[in-house]
């Protein structure tokens, strides 16, 4: 789960990060009451789950109250790309935090290397721009270092990262604390990415968390309390929405093929070889191992709650997963929903004979049998038509 | 031969009196393998179909001789199970588990390693050797013995592509799911370290996913390390891009991650990659028959 900003420097100031104090508001006249209070000038920033938010007009610097309008009036309700075309995302939030003045911008960052099964710390003087771009153009400006998961990660420990990069010497004691404080942050909350750039130094020699990249680990939820609400807050898609409450794992996508299997691998699998068929995926949707009838009720209502949906592709491989209670899902399913679009099944695995016989008796008009996966797809392109 | 479990493996399970792995565990016993004990805390002295339930695993290892563990415990309670595991003298653990927080899984992870135990896990199916032993939940009519090894980050999928090798009429010296998690205790490389030495296997079945730089580590190692001929596929062309914040993950890996990235990487170590389960499947027969 991504925080946004404003989440992330609360969790910051929480473990005892600098960070400028600040409102989050949602409306023009309580960013204005926001600003008032904050006085000025203030930053006005677009609260997305996106990178770029600069660059697409989403922080904006208020010198007067009459600014702090205009600049929320064109702030909120703003659909904010990435910088790969991702999104867009509405803006329904801004965080209103006091002007900082920079005398130099750093980046530091603490994320999980899995491939070296530690975690990462990471510091450069180059702060304030595309890292990545940094770390291309100048790596050795981009100093990396591994945690030692035996030992606590001190001040003293974090300091000779903080000296390679080569920070300001005045200020180096306390980026070394603050890094120090970054790992610490990552362990006790469960976050695999905590990312600040820019980190910066304000002309009173302060080091200040100027922006807040976290996420945290899904499966930690369960003893964060605070942050497990803030995930289920998150949701603003519909159909992912109801996905979520059913405990079922739904992405939804562009589509018009509704795409129903069982397990991680064998869905993404599904979706290419839907993709490779000429189709477009509508969704994700891991019915998980062990499913029984109800979940695939509960699945079809999701799908077809997309009204992008114009057929759907059952792809069920049983291992732990019996076919001939798909089957059954899919029969109550049909006398439920009132199903309008035509499904294909292919069920194959545990109970595959049982499955296809329920299917048989109960002769649904808008099903369409195949056994293969290539098959499967093949036919439910054919049937879905062109996405439009 | 085979790999990670065989006629040898004398198995204990965590959570052998629970739902889910009574039902399982006494599957694998049914296959064949040697369900040596069940541990649940507080039920020692019970037994489950016959099987001695103990308190913890060391007595499972000291009366039993027990030697191979695998973990069903409900994931907020499974990294401290797998521990308890890694220091009860056992040669390997499997963990099935899925939902374990990675951050615990990260110190397990290195507690394991130090003490020279073969984790299998979280989030994997188990290890199937056919004709010999079945540890965890893969179903293992769709295996026949041969000499293809597997290796995998997806149960299902790897159903799927077992199922069309038998179709094919080849078998599996091993079948070895690693699990999809960001930390797995083997991954791809230490596995097929293992096929590398094991005479059953003639060729690999390699099946990725999106998401870290496991199968980029692969390549770079069958390069120079792998005599055998591997065969790959990798899941999710079509993954939407995930709502991806910061880039330290790109940095790190020196890869996107992408389906594409990995197939790339593996191609240019000459390794060949199927579109599809069922090509995948096909280029593997290919292969073998030469």
């Amino acid at each position: 789960m991504d925080l946004l900003e404003y989440q992330g420097k609360q969790l910051f100031a929480a473990h005892g990060i600098a960070v400028p104090s600040g409102e989050v508001a949602s409306t023009v006249e309580d960013v204005v009451a926001a600003a008032e209070r904050i006085g000025y000038p203030c930053a006005i920033k677009a609260q997305v789950l996106i990178g770029g938010r600069g660059k697409a007009g989403g922080i904006k610097i208020a010198a007067d109250r009459a600014e702090a309008e205009a600049h929320a009036g064109a702030i909120l309700g703003m659909d904010i790309r990435g910088p790969h075309g991702e999104g867009p995302f509405r803006v329904e939030r801004v965080w209103v935090e006091g002007g900082s003045e920079i005398a130099v911008e750093y980046y530091a960052s603490v994320i999980l290397d899995r491939g070296e099964k530690k975690l990462l710390a990471m510091v450069s003087a180059k702060g304030g721009m595309d890292i990545e771009a940094v770390a291309e153009e100048d790596p050795e400006a981009l100093v990396k270092e591994h945690i030692d998961p035996t030992r606590p990660f001190t001040a003293a420990a974090a300091r000779p990262i903080v000296d390679a990069a080569g920070l300001d010497e005045d200020v180096r004691d306390e980026a070394a604390e603050v890094l120090a404080k970054l790992a610490e942050t990552a362990m006790a909350e469960d976050a695999t990415l905590i990312e600040v750039n820019p980190l910066i130094v304000t002309a009173d020699r302060q080091v200040v968390a100027l922006d807040a990249k976290v996420t945290i680990d899904g499966n930690a939820l369960y003893r964060h309390e605070e942050l497990a609400e803030i995930d289920a807050e998150s949701i603003d898609d519909p159909q992912e929405a109801m996905a979520r409450e059913k405990g079922l794992t739904y992405v939804k996508l562009d589509g018009n093929v509704g795409i129903l299997a069982n397990g991680a691998g064998l869905c993404m699998s599904t979706l290419d070889v839907v993709a490779q068929a000429g189709g477009a995926p509508a969704n994700f949707l891991d019915a998980g191992g062990g499913s029984k009838a109800e979940a695939i009720v509960d699945a079809l209502t999701v799908i077809t709650s997309d009204e992008k949906v114009t057929a759907i592709l059952f792809n069920i491989f049983g291992g732990i997963t019996r076919c001939d209670e798909i089957a059954k899902g899919i029969v109550e399913a049909s006398a439920q929903l009132d199903l309008q679009v035509p499904l294909v099944v292919r069920l194959d695995g545990t109970n595959s004979e049982e499955g296809l016989a329920i299917l048989a008796d109960a002769g649904l008009a808008n099903l369409h049998q195949e056994t293969t996966m290539l098959g499967g797809a093949q036919r439910v392109v054919e049937l879905a038509g062109a996405n439009g | 031969m085979s790999i990670v479990v065989d006629a040898s493996t004398k198995l204990v399970v965590s959570g052998l009196t629970g739902r889910e792995g009574s039902f399982h565990g006494l599957r694998n016993r049914a296959y064949g393998t040697h369900l040596a004990a069940g541990v649940t805390p507080g039920k020692g002295g019970q037994d489950v179909e016959g099987v001695p339930i103990f308190d913890s695993i060391r007595e499972a290892v000291e009366e039993q001789g027990a030697n191979t563990s695998m973990i069903f415990v409900p994931a907020r309670f499974a990294a401290p199970a797998i521990d308890e595991a890694i220091e009860s003298g056992v040669e390997t653990v499997i963990a099935i588990t899925e939902g374990i927080p990675v951050l615990d899984m990260l110190n397990t992870y290195w507690k394991a390693k130090e003490a020279g135990v073969r984790l299998i896990g979280p989030n994997c199916p188990g290890v199937l050797s056919p004709g010999k032993a079945n540890v965890g939940i893969i179903p293992a009519q769709f295996f026949d013995p041969g000499k293809i090894g597997v290796v995998s980050k997806s149960g299902t999928l790897t159903y799927q592509i077992g199922n069309e090798l038998k179709q094919a009429g080849e078998g599996n010296s091993s079948i070895v799911g690693i699990g999809g998690d960001p930390i797995i205790g083997s991954d791809f490389i230490d596995i097929l370290k293992l096929y590398e030495a094991d005479p059953d296997t003639e060729l690999i079945v390699m099946v990725g996913e999106i998401g870290g730089d496991a199968e980029e580590r692969a390549a770079e190692f069958i390069a120079s390390n792998i005599s055998k001929p591997v065969v790959a596929y990798i899941a999710g062309f079509t993954a939407p891009p995930g709502k991806q914040m910061g880039h330290a993950g790109a940095i790190i890996s020196g890869s996107s991650g992408t389906a594409q990235a990995k197939k790339e990487a593996l191609e240019a170590k000459g390794v060949r990659v199927g579109e599809s389960p069922t090509e995948t499947a096909k280029i593997a027969v290919e292969v073998l028959r030469g």
